[in-house]
């Protein structure tokens, strides 16, 4: 594509790293000056160490970068950022207890002898966030308190303050809602007019349609292809990702043999988020909430578990073939007991114990029952038990006793489902079961969850996919200012309706319609 | 191959252990020799299960720094059982448990119930029991005489005291306790991630309030060993044994950001300390010097955790999680 890249911007030349083993092998790139080029490849493909070789967080074992002609080798991010490379990283980096002002001006508060000049920083703040369209947020408030979605387009906002000549984002959308990514694609178009060259690494086919001028395929570290954006298919992308040619897609079909309501939620009510949201789901349903970011899905799902305090409302149980009176679980605890299960939004830190074992990950949810009397445990039962799980979910693995943090995205959050598969759940709630995940282990999510339901279990799940929820739900429910505000089925759902749905309960002054 | 791993640090800490025996062996005369082993055998259990308690606190990421005093309160309650109520010695060792579990219980319940930091709570209840043993005693140390000293005298041809054998009972089944059960397994989880542990359907404020009543229950068995050694009560008993004790469980390589530790190696790092101790002294080191070369040994044991659990987010997360007070829904 030399007619969109004339002069190289940034050059990358053989850059090789590895490892236990190679991640990135004499792997070239370009950017040019204004342009959007696209990274894509499964998880452990390499093109976050690249991303972070760019901006100064690793170092490369072989080759080189060039920057506007000159050597580029910056041996930390205020290196990199010196020279106006500047990251937005995937994982959420925000410092909870500080403010988001403070977050956003960390290096760089304005003070006067040495004492922060805090309404000049708030008011420096305010306009960073009506940059990123959230300019109605409390920028004094701890970033701790913002949800997922909101602290990533804190991050954004950051980089952007940033005098930068290239600007890394790493898979920017996958906590972000459709206007909050239309949003993002504004800024991006504006600092393309100013000369600013952006790597965009990502998982979304639909972004880097949008979005991107040039696409690089990577594969096992080394480049596949680079083309414009616009004459590549998502097939033959991911084909490329992949290395072989994926089976198309299969939808769900028509709607299985449904049982009864294995789960009611009647006016839940709790914390500020939700604010009386009534559905069900019966035996044998996927059903999909979806609903814009802070509309209260995750705090619905962490409130049905029990996980937070629920100030009204309650949930109706069928546990072996009785359905139990309206209640309020006192802990996620109580939950489990009565056979509900979480796969939680954030797998780090709500998820796995990083650091332990696929064995003692798996098996956490069943460490009474693999154990022998007396609570010795039994630790040839539990091998078994983990193994069997992670064959069922295909968790690619040197050994159960491998810890989680060393898996990838995708196989971490299967360790996390195989803890309740081992329980024999009954109800499943999944908050983001694909954030983060590459296509493939994307479709085996899928899979697992298409089996589960098959299985005769109802499943709840959130996303901000809605492609996602369209392909694997029965039904969606759209969630808008805590409450559900529709309620669509395969023959009524289009992407228009449903995100008209999502806006609906912020249409009129819906914080104090109580 | 996990096992493997565990095993290569047993090794390295008795390593270093053997290494200070030698070096006191080669610096003094009379180090070598059983008299020397068998008094280090019998100053050691009261350091020794307190120590095993406090690998389970900083296990589940707490810390307790009231066992110094509640070893003193226990062992005033002890004296007072025996000389001012005459009470026969099983009946005053039950109380002197019971005043250690009630302490520790109330540390736990205050600082798990009501999400307080357990460095301030048992801070409190450093003051408190210290208090408490004095108010007990009327400031006075009672002499109890032989009738306690059982406990602490050399088994006949065995050359070790009874003492000696319930500690290293103790470190046994605290081992056994925190890798073979589920109690332990719940434990590492809770240490490693509470929120995950707890949205994983398990309920962690119990198992803390009871890690935290289990110190109790042996920094009491603690003050049994201290006042049988002495053969008297003093309410001054215990002063920095806190310090001590997690110096020993740090030093055996237990993580204080939770999640990672070892009972044995704390025995191991009680070893070191002890020996340290008395190594010095034998070799003529001024009591200052002594805390010199104690303290350096403590803050390069520190080093080398931080070191390895950097990824972690190391020392510096310590220092977070105690003085956290604003807590955000966890």
């Amino acid at each position: 594509m030399e007619a969109v890249a004339p002069i190289p911007h940034l050059q990358a030349r053989r850059i090789g790293k590895a490892y236990a083993a190679p991640v990135l092998v004499d792997f070239d790139f370009d950017l040019a000056p204004g342009e959007v080029h696209a990274l894509v490849g499964s998880n452990g493909a390499g093109k976050s160490t690249f991303a972070h070789i760019l901006a100064g967080l690793v170092q490369p074992d072989s080759g080189t970068v060039l920057l506007d002609g000159r050597p580029h080798a910056p041996r930390t991010l205020a290196d990199a950022q010196a020279r106006g490379v500047v990251l937005v990283q995937q994982e959420l980096n925000l410092l909870p207890t500080l403010s988001v002002a403070e977050n956003l001006f960390l290096d760089c508060l304005p003070q006067r002898f040495g004492a922060v000049q805090f309404a000049a920083l708030h008011a420096q703040a305010r306009v960073a966030m009506q940059r990123v369209g959230l300019g109605w947020l409390d920028v004094t408030a701890p970033a701790g308190a913002l949800g997922v979605g909101q602290r990533q387009m804190v991050e954004i906002a950051r980089a952007l303050t940033r005098q930068c000549s290239v600007l890394i984002l790493d898979e920017p959308t996958a906590a972000l809602t459709e206007p909050e990514i239309a949003r993002l694609f504004e800024n991006i178009r504006q600092l393309q007019t100013g000369g600013v060259g952006v790597i965009y690494v990502s998982h979304r086919m639909d972004d880097i349609r949008r979005i991107a001028d040039r696409v690089t395929v990577v594969r096992d570290g080394r480049r596949v292809t680079t083309r414009a954006a616009g004459t590549a298919t998502v097939d033959q992308l991911v084909g490329e990702m992949v290395g072989h040619a994926l089976p198309p897609r299969a939808a769900r079909g028509s709607v299985g043999a449904l049982g009864a309501v294995a789960l009611e939620v009647s006016d839940l009510v709790a914390g500020d988020r939700v604010r009386g949201a009534s559905f069900s789901v019966q035996e044998g349903e996927i059903l999909g909430l979806a609903g814009l970011i802070g509309s209260g899905r995750t705090e619905t799902l962490r409130a049905i578990f029990g996980a937070d305090p629920v100030t009204g409302g309650g949930v109706r149980l069928r546990d072996s073939g009785q359905t139990r009176p309206l209640q309020r679980f006192p802990s996620p605890a109580a939950a489990v007991a009565q056979g509900l299960g979480l796969v939680p939004e954030d797998r780090t830190h709500d998820g796995l114990l990083l650091p332990l074992s696929i064995r003692v990950n798996a098996t956490l949810a069943t460490v009474p029952a693999q154990a022998g009397r007396l609570g010795w445990l039994e630790r040839s039962r539990e091998l078994v038990a983990a193994e069997q799980a992670c064959n069922r979910l295909a968790v690619r693995r040197d050994s159960v006793e491998q810890a989680v943090s060393a898996l990838s995205g995708g196989n971490q959050q299967k360790v996390v489902i195989a803890r309740w598969l081992a329980r024999d759940c009954s109800v499943l709630l999944f908050d983001e079961p694909t954030r983060g995940i590459d296509v493939s282990a994307k479709e085996t999510i899928y899979a697992i969850l298409r089996a589960l339901v098959a299985e005769g279990r109802a499943l709840v799940v959130v996303s901000s996919d809605l492609a996602e929820l369209m392909t694997l739900c029965d039904r969606i429910a759209v969630m808008s200012a805590g409450r559900i505000a529709a309620e669509f089925t395969p023959d009524a759902w289009s992407e228009e309706a449903i995100t008209r749905a999502a806006f609906s309960g912020y249409l009129y002054d819906s914080t104090d319609a109580r | 191959m996990h096992g493997n791993r565990i095993r290569s640090e047993y090794l390295a800490l008795f390593l270093v252990w053997a290494a200070l025996v030698l070096l006191f062996g080669m610096l003094s005369e009379n180090f070598f020799s059983l008299r020397m082993f068998g008094a280090l055998a019998n100053r050691i259990p009261p350091l020794t299960v307190v120590a095993v308690g406090m690998t389970f606190v900083l296990i589940i990421g707490g810390i307790d720094l009231s066992v110094g005093s509640v070893l003193g309160l226990s062992g005033a309650v002890l004296g007072v059982a025996l000389v001012d109520w005459q009470w026969p010695f099983p009946f005053a060792a039950l109380l002197a448990l019971g005043t250690g579990l009630f302490a520790g219980w109330t540390t736990g319940t205050v600082s798990v119930r009501l999400g307080m930091p357990s460095f301030i709570v048992s801070l409190g209840m450093l003051e408190i029991a210290r208090g408490l043993a004095f108010l007990t005693t009327d400031s006075q140390t009672k002499y109890i005489g032989p009738s306690v000293e059982g406990l602490a005298r050399p088994l006949s041809g065995l050359g070790l005291s009874p003492a000696f054998l319930i500690a290293l009972g103790s470190v046994v089944a605290g081992q056994f306790l925190l890798t073979r059960t589920v109690f332990g397994r719940y434990l590492i989880a809770i240490g490693t991630n509470e929120a995950a542990t707890r949205l994983a359907g398990i309920a962690t404020l119990r198992p803390k309030i009871i890690v935290f009543a289990l110190m109790g229950v042996l920094t009491g068995l603690g003050a049994i060993f201290h006042v049988s050694r002495l053969g008297s009560s003093d309410p001054n008993a215990g002063l920095g044994l806190e310090l001590s004790a997690i110096a020993a469980v740090v030093i055996g390589g237990t993580s204080l950001m939770g999640g990672r530790g070892s009972v044995v190696n704390t025995f191991f790092g009680v070893l070191i300390i002890a020996t340290l101790e008395s190594g010095l002294a034998q070799a003529g080191a001024s009591e200052p010097v002594k805390r010199v070369v104690t303290g350096v040994v403590i803050v390069a044991a520190v080093m080398i955790d931080a070191w390895r659990s950097r990824w972690r987010g190391g020392f510096l997360a310590l220092f977070r999680r105690h003085f956290r007070m604003g807590k955000f829904n966890p």
